[in-house]
């Protein structure tokens, strides 16, 4: 249960990898007594971050968990609510992907479709019933601000994320009747290995700064957070360029 | 099933932190109970009485909780013997108003009337006169508990499911729930207190004056404790110690009616209160007002319950002033011999940013037979604090604290600690869980603090 001051007990971070997923972990594991289920790609990455978390005292298990097999999700979910109730579920896998493949190439656009779409939605639908059924708890998706707007150099990410981010927002409203919170995370550019290469844009945040994001958001039961907070300004005036500007600006 | 509402509600207990949904059910007769508990899924069922409990232990994520408090009725009141026959869902408030003009008193009240029989056992509650008169399972006589099986045990504190009496005294509901109870009033000839107040002005003289064996001269004793103030003004305490007043005690006036239910309210509390109101600056003022009303010496004061026993009653709904945010009370227990330790915990509260103004400090005295009863020889102090950033943290550091001198905390009042935590407070929790798994191996009782504390 999450207790009066804030903290859960159990946590289910799908996406063991996830640099922000880990430190979101890190972060509650450091506040309290954690159980953590570590689901992903079997990996040594896997396997590093479940002893990591170990290390500072939280009972981990590691649950295989492949993004591009929907029809294994529903199992894997149940795997995940075995051992007891989970209080905060972060859904944080995801690929950035190249865009000129990705608008390009079929098998790439479709991986990127089915890792960033097709997955959190079919992870949605079996986390959504059995949140219900414990009716209490967190559900965090890592989203982005890219699907808010389009761009160019990001179009095929950026509609993925739009899709999941619509399912969620919707997701929300469900599971609210349920005693259920869904939070809804933008975070503008992360600095994390998914993004390295990359020249940060303005605005960019550390896993740090997010993670902390998410842990007052869950805290404060909050549905829908942009990372860092000012991004949500950022992107309304974005959203509301005309085309002829938005093309012209270098994001 | 036969009941007169059900509904998905959110619910919380008093500190207004944690809610959870689940299907609340008002049966109207223990056979409403019975078929509830037989009906069950499975995510469980719980009894929740006036929900004055801090944390979560009357609330059931995902499950049934049934509202006791529609089944309400007193049977009988015997005033030669002192037996009253009430159901769960009595309160003490109802039973104190019915059971006065009998001259009859209830033998252990806590900070509240507004908690129902059911809770009153099943939190092993205890009062300002613990010392003299021990929890109230001490003075149930008998109880009736629905079991996981639907079916009604009668049991008694030295019968034959004994073990199942003293695993329910304290259980917080967990091995069943209480539909009917038989308790042994107190016998008293007025509804007064006859006390004396005292002003102590550091902690060294709080405890010296709780040690010095005038407690025992009382039935009724506790303090208002300073825990803000820093240096010498730390654990400063106002103390009002006291006995039920006899008859030729009272002033003429008062002796035309002694028995009158006295006990005044000024206000209910409305919901508005910001977020921070509740801050050092406001405690401290507050705080050092609350210490300066009461005179530096005075004995032999004539006082009604609420001035005595209640003064928070004089303002109905005051966990409002905390707004939305809530709050948590820290109450704990150390044995008699850790002044040091007390001294220790008392600096670093006073050191944390965590203001706390409701602090009561209390000596206790012995405990009884039920595994999971808090109350235990030593010291009691409660603190209340508002919900904050870094409360967390702070309350673990002062768990290993309490856990280190040897002390415990209390299931009505918390709504944070760990399972670890938890077994370490209670070494008598297997011995507990045994007897439990006995009557429930399936669990079909279960809260949300059974959750949270793996019990």
């Amino acid at each position: 249960m999450i207790n009066a001051v804030g903290n859960p007990q159990s946590l289910l971070l799908l996406g063991g990898t996830s640099e922000i997923g880990l430190t979101i972990a890190e972060k509650y594991a450091a506040a309290g007594h954690l159980r953590v289920v570590l689901a992903g790609r079997p990996s040594e990455r896997l396997d590093a971050n479940a002893e990591r978390l170990r290390g500072m005292g939280a009972t981990v298990s590691v649950l295989p968990f492949d993004a591009r097999k929907p029809d294994t999700h529903t199992e894997v979910v149940e795997k995940a609510f075995a051992d007891g109730d989970i209080d905060v579920t972060v859904v944080a896998f995801g690929l950035l992907g190249d865009n000129e493949r990705g608008w390009t190439d079929v098998a790439a656009a479709r991986e990127l479709a089915e890792v960033n779409y097709v997955a959190p939605v079919t992870v949605g639908v079996a986390l959504a019933d059995r949140l219900k059924r414990q009716a209490h708890g967190s559900l965090v998706l890592l989203s982005s601000v890219a699907g808010e707007r389009p761009r160019r150099s990001n179009f095929v990410y950026g509609s993925t994320k739009a899709g999941v981010d619509a399912f969620y927002v919707g997701l929300t409203e469900a599971l609210r009747p349920h005693g259920v919170v869904v939070t809804v995370v933008r975070p503008g550019f992360v600095k994390t290995k998914m993004t390295e290469g990359l020249a940060a844009a303005p605005l960019s945040q550390t896993p740090e700064q997010v993670a902390d994001i998410v842990l007052e958001a869950v805290r404060g039961g909050k549905e829908l957070v942009w990372a860092p907070g000012a991004m949500r300004v950022v992107m309304s005036v974005l959203r509301h360029l005309p085309k002829v500007v938005f093309r012209r600006l270098p994001v | 099933m036969e009941h007169t509402t059900s509904k998905l509600r959110p619910l919380h207990g008093w500190g207004r932190t944690s809610a959870t949904l689940a299907e609340v059910v008002t049966p109207a007769t223990p056979e409403d109970v019975s078929q509830a508990v037989r009906s069950v899924g499975e995510r469980g069922i719980i009894a929740r009485g006036l929900g004055r409990s801090y944390g979560d232990p009357a609330q059931n994520a995902g499950g049934l909780v049934l509202d006791m408090t529609a089944l309400h009725r007193i049977h009988s009141i015997d005033p030669d013997s002192a037996l009253v026959d009430v159901d769960a869902g009595v309160s003490l408030d109802q039973l104190m108003k019915a059971a006065l003009p009998h001259g009859l008193w209830v033998p252990v009240l806590p900070g509240t009337r507004q908690v129902t029989i059911g809770g009153a056992i099943a939190n092993d509650i205890h009062g300002k006169n613990h010392h003299s008169a021990g929890s109230f399972g001490n003075h149930v006589v008998s109880m009736d508990l629905v079991t996981a099986d639907g079916e009604c045990h009668r049991l008694t504190p030295d019968g034959p499911e004994s073990d199942l009496f003293w695993a329910t005294v304290a259980g917080i509901g967990l091995t069943g729930v209480i539909v009917r109870a038989t308790i042994r009033m107190t016998k008293t000839e007025t509804a007064y207190f006859i006390a004396d107040l005292e002003r102590t002005e550091n902690l060294d003289e709080t405890l010296a004056l709780v040690s010095d064996g005038s407690d025992d001269r009382y039935t009724y004793s506790s303090a208002w404790f300073d825990a803000i103030s820093p240096g010498p003004k730390l654990g400063r305490a106002a103390f009002g110690r006291g006995s039920l007043a006899k008859l030729d005690q009272l002033p003429a006036k008062l002796r035309a009616d002694p028995l009158k239910f006295d006990a005044p309210k000024l206000a209910t509390l409305p919901d508005f209160f910001p977020n921070g109101l509740a801050n050092k600056l406001s405690f401290s003022a507050i705080g050092e007002l609350y210490y300066r009303k009461t005179p530096k010496e005075k004995r032999g004061v004539i006082q009604n319950l609420t001035a005595f026993y209640h003064p928070l009653d004089l303002f109905g709904e005051w966990n409002r002033a905390y707004g939305s945010h809530g709050f948590l009370q820290y109450q704990f227990s150390t044995p008699p011999d850790a002044h040091d330790g007390l001294r220790d915990i008392l600096h670093k509260v006073a050191a944390s940013g965590h203001v706390s103004f409701l602090n009561v400090f209390k000596r206790m005295g012995e405990g009884n037979r039920a595994p999971l009863s808090y109350p235990h020889p030593g010291w009691m102090i409660c603190l209340d604090f508002p919900i904050k950033g870094g409360l967390g943290r702070f309350c673990d550091e002062l768990d290993e604290q309490v856990l280190g001198l040897g002390g415990r905390l209390y299931t009505a009042k918390d709504s944070r600690t760990t399972p670890e935590a938890f077994a370490t407070m209670y070494p008598r929790l297997d011995e507990w869980r045994k007897i439990r798994n006995s009557v429930d191996p399936e669990g079909v009782f279960a809260s949300d603090m059974s959750r949270r504390l793996a019990l």
